[in-house]
C-alpha cells in the first residue's frame, strides 16, 4: 500500500517500507514474562528529492525510532529502507561511512549535541579527514565555506561550544550535519530547545540551506506551526503507526483523522483564543495498545467498530491523502474550529 | 477600588552575587494582580521571570537575593514577616506548581499522603479527615478512580497525571494565588491542552488568581487576561493580552509575535521568510547599557543606547518601556 | 578559576614529595644503604643527623629521602596500570554493553569482594618480594573503582547527542570511545587516580611492613617502618619520620584529589545562556 507515489521512482530519495521496531521488555533469564514493545509497527514513508517531509506526533509515537532506523543507529525488526536507490537494511546493508555521506541529523538540544572538549574546527575537521580529505587547504576551505553557510564567522572556528549561545550552537550542529555534503538531513525538533526570539533565525536558515544545497529534509516536530511552515508533505504518527499523511495543505486545512484534528486544535495561538482540549486522557503505552483503532480510547468519534480488532488500515485517496480511520468519511468536513465546540457540549 | 490588590510588586530588584560582583538580574519590576485575575509573565531564558516568581513566594536562595522593592500580599509587606508566617502563607494562600512534577513530588510517599499533608499542615485537620479530603481533591482534578490512585507513588503516574496531582496539592487549601511556572513545558501538546483547561476552570470556579510564567506566547494569551513581557531583567510591556499580541507597543513584543510560524499563516498568506529578531539573548553579566533591547532593535537610535527608557502609560491603560513605542 | 586552600596545600605536598624523589641523590647526606657506620648507631635527631640514625648508624633523613623514590614509583606506576586497566574495561563495557558488560561487571564485583590487600599479598607470595612484583601486585588489584567510574560515565555519555552525531558521521567504535567519550570522562578518572595513588602508597607500606614488599636494606617508607617496629619505644624517630612522610604524601594526594573533583566537575563549568 506504500506505493501511492506519484512521480517516477528516481524522484524518491528515501523509501521506508513496512518498517517495524520491536523491543523485548522485562522478563527474567529464561525470558518468562517478556513483553514486546512495538515502538514502530509497520511504517511506510517516501521522501522525494528537494522535499521537506514533516513527521509529527507526541512523545512515544515512534517518530524518533523511525529516524534512528534511517540513520542506521537502530536495527529494524522488519521492513526495508531504501536510500538513494540502495537498500540499507538487512544483509546487504551499506556501511556506516557510505551511509554518513547520504543522511545526517540535526539534534534538538544544542547543548548536549556538541562535544564540550572539541573546538568547532575539530568538530568539522575530523569527519572530513575520516572520509578521506587530507589536503589542509581543501579542509580549511571547506570549513570556512560551511561556517559562512550557517552564518558563523571563520575566526570563530577555534572556539569551544561553551563560548556560544544556544542559537549559535545549533548553527554549529547544522554545519556538522552538512559538512559531508549529505543528500538528506533529519531535523529532530531543531528549534524547540531554543529561545523564542532565536527560532525564526534557525528556521529561515534551514529553509535557505535546503534550497541552496538541494537538500531533502525529514522534519520531526511536535510544533505544528513549525511543521506547517516548513513541510511539503506531512505524516502524523500515533502509537507506532502513521494515522494520516498527505500534502501539507490537505493535512492542515482538511485534517481527516480525529487525532490530527486534536493535535491542531491543541496548539495555542497568541492571536486566537479557543478551547485547546478536544480529547481526554493520555496516549496508551505501546506495551499495552488498545484493541482496534489505537486512538479509540481518546477519540470523541469512537463507536463500536473502532473498539473491535482489527485496527483500521491506511486508506489512500487518489490525491495521496491517506487516513487510518474507520469513520473518516463520516467525520470529514468538520473543520478545525468545530470539534472543540462539539466536545465541550458533551463534557 | 478601595480594596488593596491581592499582590503588589513595587520596584523589585533581584541581585545575583557571584562572590566578587553583584549584578541586578531583575530590576524595577512592578506589577499587581487583583483577586481572581489571571496574569502572565512571558520572556525568554534568563529574562528573570522565574526568579521574580520565586521572590514573591519567598523562595529566593543564594546567590540570589532581593536587593530593593516591596512585595505586598493582601496589603501586607511579605519581606518583613517572620519565617513562620511566611511559611503559613506559602501553600495556604499562595501555591505554586513547577515545570517538572517528578522532581516536585516526594518519590517515596504515596500521592494521597502528599495531598493530605496540606490539610493537616495548614488547616489542622486530622489525618483521617485529611485522607478523605485528598480523595476529593484528586477527583476534582479528574484523576480517574481516585480512591485507588491515592495509594500510588509518583513514579507510577504519567507526566500529565503527576501534574494533576501537583495541581491538587497546590489548590488543596483554596489559595488566593496560584503561581504556575512553565506548568506544561514538559508535557505533550494534547496533554498540555487538558492540563491548561483544568487549571483555568478550577481557578475560575474557586476565584483563585493565576500568575502564569511561560515562554509560550500562545499559551499565555489563552490563559491570562493581562500579560507582562520581560526582557533582560525588566518588564518592557504590560497590557491586556488581546492588545498586547494584536497591537504590540514594544518592538520586542512585536518582533516575537511576528517571528512565530503561526498555524494557518502559510495557508492564508503563502510561505514567506519568517521575520527574525537579530542577535542573541544577553546573559545577566552582559546586559547592555541604555535600553536593554537596543542592540537587537531595528528602531534603536542614539537615546536608546545611552538612556534606559522609563515606563510610559498607554491610552488603553497598558504600560510600555520604550523611547519609540508604537 | 579559583583554587581552594586545601587544593593548594595538597598540590604543594605532592609536588614536594615528587621533588624530593627526583632529586634524592642531591638532597641526601649519605648513601641510604651503604652509609652504615656503627659508630653513629641510634643517634636521636640533631643538627648533624636531622632525623636521627638507626641501629646500623644509617642516616634516617637520607633513607626517607631515597624512600620517596620507591614509594612514589610504586604509587604512580601501579595506579597508572590500574587506571589503564580500569578505564579500558569500564569504557568498553559501558559503551558496548551486552555480554561483555556482564563479564566486566562480574569481574569488578569479584575484585571488590576480595580485599585488594589480601589479593596483592597472594600475588606477592607467588612472585616473591621486590619492586617489580610489588608493581604487578598493586597494579592488578585496584582497578575496580576506575572501572566503575569509566563504565558509569560511558553509559551516560553514550546517549549524548555528540556521540550519536559521531556515529552518524561514520566514526568507528574505537574512534568514538577515544575521541568522544574518553576526554569527557577524564575529570572523574583523574580524581579517582589521585586518590588511588595515596592508597597504593599505603598498600606498599603495608606490604613492606609485612616483609613482602621492598626488602631491606633498600629503603622504602614501609620497609623502614617494618624495621623500626621493635625500637618504637627506645628509638621512636625510626618510625616517626617515615610515618610522617607517608602521612603527608597521602594527605596531599587526598586533598589534591578532592580539589580536582571540584575543578574538573563539568557541572561547575557554566553554560552560557
Amino acid at each position: 500500500m506504500h506505493d501511492a507515489a506519484h512521480g517516477s521512482a528516481d524522484d524518491v530519495i528515501l523509501r521506508v517500507e513496512d518498517l517495524a521496531v520491536h523491543y523485548p521488555i522485562g522478563g527474567g533469564l529464561r525470558g518468562g514474562g517478556r513483553r514486546l514493545l512495538r515502538a514502530v509497527d509497520g511504517v511506510d514513508l517516501e521522501l522525494k528529492r528537494g522535499e521537506c517531509l514533516g513527521l509529527v506526533g507526541e512523545s512515544g509515537c515512534g517518530k524518533s525510532t523511525v529516524a534512528l532506523s534511517i540513520l542506521g543507529l537502530q536495527t529494524p525488526t522488519r521492513g526495508r529502507i531504501v536510500l538513494d536507490g540502495q537498500v540499507v537494511t538487512g544483509g546487504q546493508s551499506l556501511d556506516r561511512m557510505a551511509l554518513a555521506r547520504i543522511v545526517q541529523i540535526v539534534f534538538q538540544d544544542p547543548y548536549a549535541s556538541l562535544n564540550p572538549r572539541q573546538s568547532v574546527r575539530r568538530t568539522l575537521e575530523a569527519p572530513l579527514r575520516l572520509h578521506g580529505m587530507t589536503a589542509k587547504s581543501e579542509i580549511d576551505g571547506r570549513i570556512e565555506a560551511m561556517l559562512s553557510h550557517v552564518g558563523l564567522r571563520p575566526e570563530q572556528a577555534g572556539r569551544y561550544p561553551h563560548e556560544f549561545s544556544g542559537g549559535q550552537r545549533q548553527r554549529i550542529g547544522i554545519a556538522r550535519a552538512l559538512i559531508l555534503n549529505p543528500r538528506i538531513v533529519i531535523c529532530d525538533e531543531p528549534v524547540s530547545a531554543l529561545d523564542v526570539s532565536i527560532r525564526a533565525q534557525i528556521i529561515n536558515l534551514l529553509l535557505e540551506l535546503k534550497e541552496t544545497l538541494g537538500l531533502s529534509y525529514i522534519m520531526i516536530s511536535h510544533d505544528l506551526g513549525v511543521v506547517e511552515h516548513m513541510s511539503d508533505r506531512v505524516a502524523v504518527m500515533y502509537l507506532g503507526r502513521i494515522v494520516e499523511s498527505g500534502d501539507w495543505r490537505e493535512i492542515f486545512e482538511r485534517p481527516a483523522h480525529p487525532y490530527t484534528q486534536t493535535l491542531i486544535s491543541a496548539i495555542p495561538d497568541p492571536l486566537r483564543r479557543a478551547p485547546l482540549a478536544t480529547t481526554r486522557g493520555e496516549p496508551p503505552s505501546p506495551l499495552n495498545p488498545p484493541d482496534g483503532c489505537a486512538f479509540n480510547p481518546r477519540c470523541r468519534h469512537a463507536e463500536a467498530v473502532c473498539r473491535r480488532a482489527p485496527a483500521p488500515s491506511l486508506d489512500v485517496r487518489p490525491d495521496g491523502h491517506a487516513v487510518r480511520c474507520w469513520r473518516a468519511d463520516e467525520i470529514a468536513g468538520q473543520t478545525v474550529a468545530e470539534p472543540s465546540a462539539a466536545f465541550n457540549g458533551s463534557s | 477600588m478601595t480594596a488593596p490588590p491581592l499582590i503588589e510588586v513595587d520596584g523589585l530588584r533581584i541581585d545575583l552575587d557571584d562572590g566578587s560582583r553583584r549584578t541586578a538580574a531583575v530590576e524595577g519590576v512592578s506589577f499587581r494582580i487583583d483577586r481572581g485575575e489571571t496574569f502572565g509573565l512571558v520572556g525568554e531564558s534568563g529574562c528573570g521571570k522565574s526568579i521574580s516568581a520565586l521572590a514573591l513566594i519567598g523562595l529566593l536562595r543564594r546567590p540570589l537575593s532581593i536587593g530593593a522593592g516591596a512585595i505586598r500580599f493582601d496589603g501586607r509587606e511579605i519581606q518583613g514577616l517572620p519565617a513562620a508566617e511566611q511559611r503559613a502563607l506559602r501553600g495556604n494562600r499562595i501555591a505554586m506548581i513547577f515545570q517538572e512534577p517528578m522532581t516536585a513530588l516526594n518519590p517515596v510517599s504515596p500521592i494521597g499522603r502528599q495531598i493530605a499533608e496540606m490539610f493537616v499542615l495548614h488547616q489542622g485537620k486530622s489525618w483521617r479527615e485529611a485522607d478523605r479530603l485528598a480523595v476529593e481533591a484528586l477527583a476534582s482534578v479528574r484523576v480517574p478512580a481516585p480512591e485507588r490512585r491515592v495509594k500510588d507513588y509518583p513514579h507510577q503516574l504519567s507526566g500529565g497525571m503527576r501534574q494533576r496531582v501537583m495541581i491538587a496539592i497546590a489548590l488543596a487549601c483554596g489559595p488566593d494565588l496560584l503561581i504556575a511556572d512553565e506548568p506544561t513545558t514538559a508535557l505533550d501538546v494534547t496533554v498540555q491542552a487538558e492540563i491548561i483547561e483544568l487549571m483555568r476552570n478550577l481557578c475560575a470556579e474557586r476565584g483563585t488568581a493565576i500568575l502564569m510564567i511561560s515562554h509560550d506566547l500562545g499559551l499565555v494569551a489563552n490563559v491570562c487576561r493581562r500579560v507582562a513581557v520581560m526582557y533582560a531583567g525588566r518588564i518592557v510591556e504590560e497590557r491586556g493580552s488581546d492588545a498586547l499580541f494584536r497591537a504590540s507597543a514594544h518592538p520586542y513584543t512585536k518582533g516575537l509575535v511576528d517571528s512565530l510560524p503561526r498555524l494557518g499563516t502559510r495557508a492564508a498568506l503563502g510561505r514567506s521568510k519568517l521575520k527574525e529578531i537579530a542577535g542573541v539573548v544577553p546573559a545577566i553579566a552582559d546586559f547592555p547599557a541604555g535600553c536593554r533591547f537596543n542592540p537587537r532593535c531595528m528602531q534603536a537610535t542614539e537615546i536608546c543606547r545611552s538612556t534606559a527608557p522609563e515606563t510610559t502609560r498607554l491610552g488603553d491603560g497598558g504600560l510600555v518601556r520604550c523611547h519609540h513605542h508604537a | 578559576m579559583k583554587l581552594g586552600t586545601s587544593t593548594i596545600i595538597g598540590g604543594v605536598l605532592f609536588a614536594l614529595a615528587i621533588f624530593v624523589g627526583l632529586f634524592a641523590p642531591w638532597l641526601a647526606h649519605t648513601d641510604p644503604v651503604m652509609g652504615a657506620n656503627l659508630m653513629n648507631a641510634e643517634e636521636p635527631p640533631s643538627w648533624i643527623w636531622w632525623f636521627g640514625t638507626d641501629a646500623q648508624g644509617r642516616d634516617i633523613y637520607s633513607r626517607v629521602v631515597h624512600g620517596a623514590r620507591i614509594s612514589l614509583t610504586v604509587g604512580i606506576v601501579s595506579q597508572l596500570v590500574n587506571s589503564v586497566i580500569g578505564v579500558t574495561l569500564g569504557l568498553t563495557a559501558g559503551y558496548w554493553g551486552g555480554w561483555w558488560d556482564d563479564v566486566v561487571n562480574a569481574l569488578t564485583n569479584l575484585m571488590l569482594a576480595i580485599p585488594s590487600l589480601i589479593f596483592a599479598l597472594a600475588i606477592m607470595a607467588v612472585l616473591g618480594p621486590g619492586l617489580t612484583s610489588l608493581l604487578i601486585a598493586l597494579g592488578l588489584t585496584n582497578w575496580s573503582f576506575s572501572c566503575r567510574i569509566a563504565r558509569a560515565s560511558a553509559l551516560s555519555l553514550k546517549s549524548q547527542g555528540y556521540v550519536q552525531a559521531a556515529k552518524v558521521l561514520g566514526y568507528g567504535d574505537l574512534r568514538i570511545m577515544i575521541t568522544q567519550l574518553l576526554p569527557n570522562m577524564l575529570g572523574p578518572i583523574i580524581v579517582i587516580s589521585t586518590l588511588g595513588m595515596g592508597g597504593a602508597i599505603l598498600a606498599e607500606a603495608a606490604l613492606s611492613f609485612l616483609g613482602l614488599g621492598i626488602r631491606p636494606p633498600y629503603p622504602s617508607w614501609g620497609s623502614m617502618l617494618s624495621e623500626a617496629r621493635d625500637q618504637i619505644t627506645t628509638a621512636p624517630w625510626l618510625s616517626v619520620f617515615p610515618g610522617l612522610a607517608i602521612f603527608l604524601t597521602v594527605l596531599g594526594l587526598n586533598l589534591l584529589g578532592d580539589g580536582l573533583r571540584d575543578i574538573l566537575d563539568p557541572q561547575s563549568r557554566s553554560r552560557r545562556t
